[in-house]
């Protein structure tokens, strides 16, 4: 079965009809990418995936439950952990805290704030627990000696990892890439498409993914869907989707 | 019944200060995006350089104005050029304690500079009270000169805004500043005007504040200040006509309340309203939604 | 970790600070070297330190900016001075009257707390700061126009006049409108607020440096990022509000026991009040609890001992803000300290070496 199912979504903005009649299958594990030209209506389809937005109509199910409406914390407790195109770290924290704040929600570390400011015995171990785990999760995106660093210093593209391991650090089920390497060089692309493929691999993990870089999705993407004025254009295997001519004459025009 | 009636138009009388204040506020807020504290404060500086032109220097009425209207229209510039244009990309919290510090600096200037008695000022209107319905019903000559004032200066303000090249240079600012630079449009110097008009219409609220409630101390125009506030919230920020609405409903409910329900809890009512306003219609009557980009 | 163990060791010099102060003033005291002056400050002192770190929560941590935080002392200082002024001939035991008039004042403040936190937290930045200022203002005024009695019938309240209470002339007027509360026995002392002061540090600081303070740092940061990982906004938001209101109300009942005649005064709990304290948390370094702390005994103890200065306070005051913010947040402020800045040179060097 399908990790992530879309049926028929659609919103609409007073009278402008932004996504309409999106349908989405990803399977578990796969690395899946979501193209279209600017204004496509990409970034929207996250914000209703993430629930940032209510679409108008249509039906989302994660793992077999619906989670159409539901709150952005609710979907991202039900499995669902995102990143943005314009970076939202916690930029006064450190880059541990940021990790350790994506661990929020899970039981295992949970402590409530009385135990915090008791100090009580679960609150050392949680921490400690917390800890190991977030430099763990630091450690596979080459972060953890920078671990003390406030996030707002790192470099840009060690920002976009980070937010990739707080995003991570969640436990989601599905992880949402918003442009992940917008604003990088080659190089780092490179590097990047590394991780992406890594994290795949490490956490058995199925990531859809928003970019323009067609290096890097014709590279490590199994599957496209390609929205343009808010519909699907085409949709299916990277290599069949990327010569298919209606997707060439949308990004390249006439 | 009549009393009721005088009551009503006192407070209509009072609402069309907090109108004019709320005109002020309401420019800024939409232009500069920022919450200027010292609004109220330029009031209180304006209604003492009037009191000192016109009782220590002896000057005639519409000059001692005129000169009010300048110090302050200065004033707004040089606070705005000091305190908030280095500020223009910090944070939120940045900008307004900056703000709550101009306005304690001027209230604690004057303080030092007229001492923290009660200045009684005097009326600037010197007409005779309209007498209605056999003498019943008494208007006074300063409420219908500053609901005609409140009038005049809001037709202004949406005249000025919807034709001259300075008022479509604020619509652009206040829609969105960066690309306003774009399209060469001085945002400072437009900002800068911005203060300008709300600071002079401040020192105008000043007098006509002054003359119906004439006693002048430096925290004059603190509580004015934030209820104008309250007033442009309410009406909705941003919004010339709501401003004016919200001004006036204000007055009125302050006064309504005083007359029916408490004079202790007047000023509590009119917070109650703000705090139901923005509960239950955060954009105000007349204010348009925003939303935060993800 | 190395991490962990700086916070640690920071947080104890911070306890530490208070209680070596804690100490000379004790010393001072008993050795009779300490004016009467500088005994009557002493109180006050852990008043403003406690409104001043409890407020830092508010506007360091959560990032919100609440001009309201006196209101909360407010309620704190009337709920408990009415508690101990009922309990005078039952408890006779100050200390123990005491804290059990802190615990009913921070009860009251935190409930108070969060019933204004449900609706003003939705609000942000701008709103937010006015909708506190209001509701200081509405508990000044509404304590204001309270008249509260008790006689062999129990409680009688009114808004209106102590006659209308109708009270059997046994009774005892407790709150009389604008003349607020007499005779509420003087329980606290300076070690009593040296205690408040140093729990208060530790509520906070432990609160900052765990699950929760995490949360609520994230949220002020980046609200979107911070309900993309399943924080809860409003929970969080409301429980760094309350904690912070309750904290101010601790603070209130270390005020009304330290007077015996307490009244809602713009001066006290007004307005004025709360920006005096924000003018602490500002000085000190938003964020900065043992900064919050520092100035505000800084700044209360300035004008006091250069009586010259009290008159310029206010204004000094004023100029701190600006000066503070713009020295913070003006590009060329910023470029100036970035160049001057030792530990910016330092850095640089590493970079080198590396």
């Amino acid at each position: 079965m399908a990790i992530l199912e879309v049926k028929n979504l659609g919103i609409s903005f007073g009278g402008l009809r932004a996504v309409d009649n999106f349908n989405l299958a990803i399977e578990q594990g796969q690395l899946y990418g979501l193209i279209g030209p600017n204004g496509a209506g990409k970034t929207t389809v996250f914000n209703m995936l993430t629930g940032v937005y209510k679409p108008t109509d249509g039906k989302i199910f994660l793992d077999g439950t619906e989670i159409t409406g539901k709150s952005t914390i609710e979907i991202n407790k039900a499995g669902i952990a995102r990143t943005f195109q314009n970076i939202r770290l916690f930029g006064e924290l450190t880059v541990l805290d940021n990790v350790k704040a994506g661990l929020h929600n899970q039981k295992e570390y949970e402590y409530s704030a009385l135990t915090g400011i008791l100090r009580m015995p679960r609150y050392y171990k949680a921490e400690k627990a917390m800890d190991d785990r977030a430099m763990e999760l630091l450690k596979v995106f080459d972060l953890d000696k920078e671990f003390d660093y406030k996030a707002s210093n790192l470099p840009y593209g060690k920002q976009r990892k980070l937010e990739i391991a707080r995003a991570l650090a969640t436990n989601p089920k599905l992880l949402l890439l918003d442009e992940p390497a917008a604003g990088m060089n080659p190089n780092e692309t490179q590097e990047l498409m590394d991780t992406i493929r890594f994290v795949r691999d490490e956490f058995k993990m199925t990531i859809l993914l928003i970019e323009h870089d067609m290096r890097l999705v014709g590279g490590i993407c199994e599957k496209l869907t390609v929205l343009n004025f808010g519909q699907v254009l085409a949709c299916g295997e990277t290599s069949a989707v990327l010569n298919d001519p209606n997707v060439i004459t949308a990004y390249l025009g006439e | 019944m009549m009393s009721f009636i005088s009551y009503l138009l006192n407070g209509v009388s009072l609402g069309s200060v907090y109108a004019i204040i709320a005109l002020g506020y309401t420019m800024v807020y939409g232009i500069a995006k920022m919450l200027n504290f010292a609004h109220g404060d330029v009031i209180m500086i304006g209604s003492y350089v009037a009191f000192v032109a016109i009782n220590s220097m002896g000057l005639p009425i519409p000059l001692s104005i005129l000169i009010s209207v300048a110090v302050c229209t200065l004033l707004g510039v040089t606070i705005e050029r000091i305190a908030y244009k280095p500020l223009r990309h910090a944070s939120k919290l940045a900008v307004l304690i900056t703000a709550i510090g101009a306005s304690y600096f001027l209230q604690n200037m004057a303080l030092l500079i007229f001492g923290a008695n009660t200045k009684s000022f005097p009326s600037v209107v010197k007409m005779d009270p309209l007498k209605l319905a056999d003498g019943q019903l008494t208007i006074s000559s300063e409420t219908i000169v500053t609901v005609i004032a409140c009038i005049i200066i809001m037709i202004c303000l949406m005249a000025f805004m919807k034709y001259s090249k300075a008022g479509h240079a604020m619509l652009a600012v206040s829609e969105d500043g960066g690309a306003a630079q774009l399209m060469g449009i001085n945002v400072n110097a437009t900002i800068a005007l911005t203060f300008a008009i709300g600071s002079a219409l401040a020192a105008i609220a000043g007098v006509l504040l002054c003359s119906a409630y004439p006693s002048l101390t430096p925290y004059t125009g603190a509580m004015p200040g934030i209820k104008a506030f309250v007033a442009a919230v309410f009406g909705g920020i941003g919004s010339i006509p709501g401003a004016f609405i919200g001004g006036i409903l204000l007055g009125v409910i302050e006064i309504l309340g005083k007359a029916y329900i408490s004079s202790q809890l007047a000023d509590a009512i009119v917070f109650a309203v703000l705090i139901i306003v923005l509960v239950v219609k955060p954009t105000g009557l007349l204010g348009k939604q925003i939303q935060e980009k993800v | 970790m190395k991490k962990m163990s700086k916070i640690t060791k920071n947080n104890l010099i911070t306890y530490a600070i208070v209680v070596f102060a804690y100490a000379v003033c004790e010393i001072l005291m008993r050795a009779g070297q300490m004016s009467s002056l500088m005994k009557g400050l002493l109180v006050p002192l852990c008043v403003y330190v406690i409104l001043a770190v409890s407020l830092n929560l508010t506007v360091g941590i959560l990032g919100e900016l609440s001009l309201g935080h006196a209101g909360f002392m407010c309620v704190g200082a009337f709920t408990s001075a009415v508690f101990s002024k009922c309990m005078a001939s039952v408890i006779t035991v100050p200390t123990l009257r005491f804290f059990l008039a802190v615990l009913i004042g921070v009860v009251c403040a935190g409930v108070c707390g969060i019933l204004i936190g449900i609706p003003v937290l939705r609000l942000r930045g701008d709103y937010l700061a006015i909708v506190t200022l209001a509701f200081g203002e509405i508990i000044k005024n509404v304590v204001n126009v309270i008249y509260l009695g008790k006689d062999s019938n129990g409680f009688h309240f009114s808004m209106k006049d102590s006659m209308s209470l109708g009270m059997e002339p046994d009774g005892m007027i407790i709150i009389k409108g604008a003349q607020g509360i007499t005779g509420t026995p003087t329980d606290s002392n300076f070690t009593l607020g040296a205690v408040l002061v140093l729990l208060t540090l530790i509520v906070v600081l432990n609160l900052v440096h765990s699950r929760t303070g995490r949360a609520i740092m994230a949220i002020r940061d980046n609200r979107i990022a911070a309900e993309s990982i399943g924080i809860d906004i409003t929970k969080y938001k409301i429980m760094a509000f309350s904690i912070s209101a309750a904290l101010a109300g601790a603070a209130g009942v270390l005020y009304a026991h330290n007077l015996s005649t307490l009244t809602a005064l713009p001066k006290n709990f007004g307005y004025n009040m709360s920006i005096t304290i924000l003018v602490f948390v500002v000085l000190g370094g938003i964020g900065s609890i043992r900064g919050s702390m520092i100035a505000a005994v800084v700044l209360t103890l300035l004008p006091e001992l250069l009586r010259a200065l009290n008159e310029y306070r206010m204004l000094i005051y004023a100029v701190v803000l600006i000066v503070t913010m713009i020295f913070t947040w003006s590009p060329k402020a910023i470029e100036l300290r970035e160049r001057y800045s030792p530990e910016k040179l330092f850095r640089k060097k590493e970079k080198e070496v590396q």
